[in-house]
């Protein structure tokens, strides 16, 4: 997973090792099944002047075959059920408490942040409200509020594994925490009309004193 | 309805256009979706070329612009399913096979079933109109979420929105039609001596498919009717700042979407009990069983639509509901590979072109099915939804339905369609063509997609983490061009066969099911001397006969 996508945030290695899970258990019935479809279409081709098995399938010698590995497969469904929930739970259900909190508003077709300015306090006169540029502080976590102005978006974040659907008339709270600095990519990932493959933004995950220099060069623009 | 013996004499007019025979009506869903097939498959050429070779000029085609890439993304979806997976799994071999597999001479309501076609024609038609109107086709998505879909300031296709929706919901009035009397049909119409338990598995998954989609799409259809007043006159259903909610119309579209999923399934896992049976020489293991996952599986599913929803805003806590009972559908599915695996065990399996066919979706459809599980675990779908592995899933799922197990059916059946063989060695070549390059086009996409890339997307230049990925999209589409080249000697084979090919006689495989003991091509009405019905379908091998195939109408 590394190699094709950097894992940027808290939960991204919880996500990761979900599908680790996932890929081990799914690929075991996967390779048995595929392993054993092989053997038979190999070994039960036609030779001359030999006829098939006359098998009817309907007593419990028989579908045996078939009910062992069904409540195996059950138990394997089970264990994915608890971790998959137990990830969704702590990303999805639950707020840790913030260090900042940025809004974010889908529109046709860019992205809006406004973040915190040195005070860390969303709402005040050094807000910083930029299009299609999120820069955030590492180890710090955020809340976002999400909101779209027109039609549906998704606030999507690869690096984080983070997505959230934004929906016009609600405002969606929701959290990360980047733990790796960097230059990511952040897209809108709901079809969102003919813009849809435009709509891409950049994340920027800093460390304090950079983000605090950005914040800085932002003012003077804002105060104009 | 007609019996077998009286002269029949037709003008061209009322056989081909007005006919209420099933099997012409079969046929002319058949090519119906042949064609819209050539169209979805040309809208797949132009925006995989786009991918590959962004901003340049496609041959064939010319330049692509972002709006005529989300239209041709977004009909190409909705073509496949709508108008090539229902239509021929369901329309054309539910008519065609039906009767013949039960016994009788014709539907139960032949003119309902000519009115089901005709109203299909025109969806096609509607649709096809739907690309050329002012604002071009419609570009949002088969999914259709509104807002987007519902106001014309924000998808800028005024007519084409409007035009899609129409064309979807008069095809869903066609196939309401079609279950009706397809359900009816094998109720009431079945050969003297039919129990149950003898109706072959194809017929059966039909039937249980046509259920499946009268249960579930009558929410759509409310949903659509809500989505054109939306968009023609001014309601506010999924209108936010006017008291709508747009998630509402993505519950009744997935209530709708997932169920759908197994309505073509289930046909298509009937077609490969069949092929595989006969081609096989072997009694299909565990027939009641193969019953009850399909009952099973086509309950299970009107409880699990919320998965294409997880992030979608609505509860989270509805989610972990969803994960369990998505994960639960694996069961059913699961263990009706399985039992098709077991079939295998102890047969004696001809390499036909059908039958490669029909393994073949066994093999690539347990890719779909536990690629799925990543989608279903709620936890890892918030880095998959709407990414490429969600594109590479359920292409694993519908090509094989969609066009493998039509293909199966396709070469298992032609000889009583038309009463002539298909080249066998053109066959092969077809198949690997297309086995080969289907594998090559959407592995390739699951790795574009655990990157992160998302769906429906013009260009991928401007995204920085995902640029190192071209050769990826290189390779994806040159196997799809390689692909749809492939098809070219299908198409030749299929219509020189129809013509040309060595005579097929009434039985070329040696079949017990009904549809093979009346004559190729099964004249109108069907059955010289309507038949009896003394066993099950799948009578192979039967241990002290000469021959290895039992009929189902032979008495002893």
């Amino acid at each position: 997973m590394e190699n094709l996508v950097v894992a940027a945030s808290s939960y991204a290695k919880d996500i990761d090792n979900l599908i680790w899970i996932v890929a081990i258990l799914g690929g075991f019935w996967f390779f048995l099944a595929e392993g054993v479809l092989f053997y038979f279409l190999i070994k039960f081709r036609h030779k001359e002047g030999q006829k098939a098995q006359y098998l009817v399938g309907e007593s419990k010698e028989e579908l045996k075959w078939i009910t062992r590995p069904h409540h195996a497969i059950l138990i394997c469904d089970l264990v994915i059920v608890f971790m998959a929930i137990q990830v969704w739970y702590n990303i999805k259900q639950q707020l840790p408490p913030a260090d900042e909190t940025i809004q974010v508003v889908g529109h046709q077709w860019s992205w809006r942040f406004i973040h915190p300015g040195l005070d860390h306090q969303l709402g005040t006169a050094d807000d910083v409200e930029v299009v299609d540029e999120l820069h955030v502080r590492v180890d710090k976590t955020y809340h976002f509020k999400l909101e779209a102005a027109d039609v549906l978006h998704c606030f999507s974040i690869p690096a984080f594994r983070l997505k959230q659907d934004a929906i016009p008339g609600r405002v969606i709270t929701g959290w990360f925490k980047p733990t790796k600095t960097g230059e990511y990519d952040l897209q809108c990932a709901e079809m969102c009309g003919i813009g849809h493959g435009i709509m891409q933004s950049k994340l920027y995950v800093e460390t304090d004193e950079q983000h605090d220099e950005w914040l800085k060069k932002q003012m003077p623009q804002q105060q104009i | 309805m007609s019996s077998a013996h009286h002269d029949h004499h037709e003008s061209f007019f009322s056989k081909y256009l007005f006919s209420t025979d099933h099997k012409i009506i079969g046929m002319q869903y058949m090519f119906t979706g042949m064609f819209m097939a050539l169209i979805g498959g040309y809208f797949a050429y132009v925006f995989r070329m786009q991918l590959a070779f962004p901003g340049q000029d496609i041959p064939g085609y010319g330049l692509l612009t972002s709006a005529a890439y989300n239209t041709m993304v977004t009909n190409h979806g909705t073509i496949m399913i709508f108008w090539v997976a229902m239509p021929v799994l369901i329309a054309a071999l539910g008519n065609f096979l039906i009767p013949l597999m039960i016994g009788c001479d014709d539907m139960v309501f032949p003119r309902l079933n000519r009115l089901s076609y005709q109203i299909f024609l025109i969806s096609a038609i509607v649709l096809i109109a739907s690309f050329f109107v002012k604002g071009g086709g419609f570009g949002g998505a088969w999914t259709a979420y509104p807002p987007l879909s519902a106001k014309a300031e924000y998808n800028l296709t005024p007519w084409g929105s409007t035009l899609w929706v129409i064309a979807v919901a008069l095809e869903f009035v066609a196939f309401l039609l079609g279950g009706i009397n397809f359900i009816t049909t094998v109720m009431n119409s079945r050969a003297p001596g039919m129990k149950w338990m003898d109706i072959p598995i194809v017929v059966w998954m039909i039937v249980i498919a046509s259920i499946l989609f009268m249960l579930s799409v009558g929410p759509l259809i409310a949903g659509a009717v809500m989505l054109v007043f939306d968009q023609l006159i001014g309601t506010a259903f999924f209108e936010p700042a006017r008291g709508g909610d747009p998630i509402l119309w993505q519950h009744m579209f997935w209530f709708f979407g997932h169920p759908e999923v197994y309505v073509v399934l289930l046909p298509a896992m009937g077609i490969v009990a069949d092929v595989m049976a006969v081609h096989g020489r072997k009694k299909v293991f565990g027939y009641k069983m193969v019953l009850g996952t399909a009952i099973g599986t086509g309950i299970l599913s009107f409880f699990v639509w919320a998965h294409h929803q997880f992030v979608a805003g609505i509860d989270p806590r509805m989610a972990n509901l969803f994960t369990i009972t998505t994960l639960l559908i694996s069961i059913p599915v699961g263990e009706m590979c399985f039992v098709y695996i077991a079939t295998l065990y102890g047969a004696s399996i001809r390499y036909t072109t059908a039958m490669l066919f029909a393994v073949a979706f066994l093999v690539e459809f347990l890719i779909g099915g536990v690629t799925g599980i990543f989608l279903g675990a709620s936890g890892s779908d918030v880095h998959f939804h709407d990414t490429y592995f969600v594109v590479a899933h359920f292409h694993y799922t519908f090509f094989p339905i969609a066009i493998i197990a039509t293909f199966a059916a396709i070469y298992h059946w032609f000889p009583k369609m038309f009463g002539r063989m298909m080249n066998e060695t053109w066959g092969k070549i077809h198949f690997w063509g297309t086995i080969i390059t289907f594998n090559g086009i959407f592995l390739p996409l699951f790795i574009n997609g655990l990157a992160g890339q998302h769906r429906r997307i013009f260009s991928y230049e401007h995204f920085n983490d995902l640029t190192k990925f071209q050769g990826i999209r290189v390779f994806a589409t040159v196997n799809l061009v390689t692909l749809l080249a492939f098809q070219v000697p299908f198409l030749i084979n299929f219509f020189t066969s129809m013509f040309k090919g060595q005579k097929a006689g009434d039985n070329p495989w040696k079949a017990a099911s009904l549809e093979w003991q009346c004559p190729s091509p099964p004249p109108h009405g069907n059955f010289a001397k309507m038949p009896e019905v003394y066993r099950g379908p799948y009578e192979y091998s039967v241990p002290g006969r000469s021959t290895d195939f039992w009929p189902q109408n032979e008495r002893t």
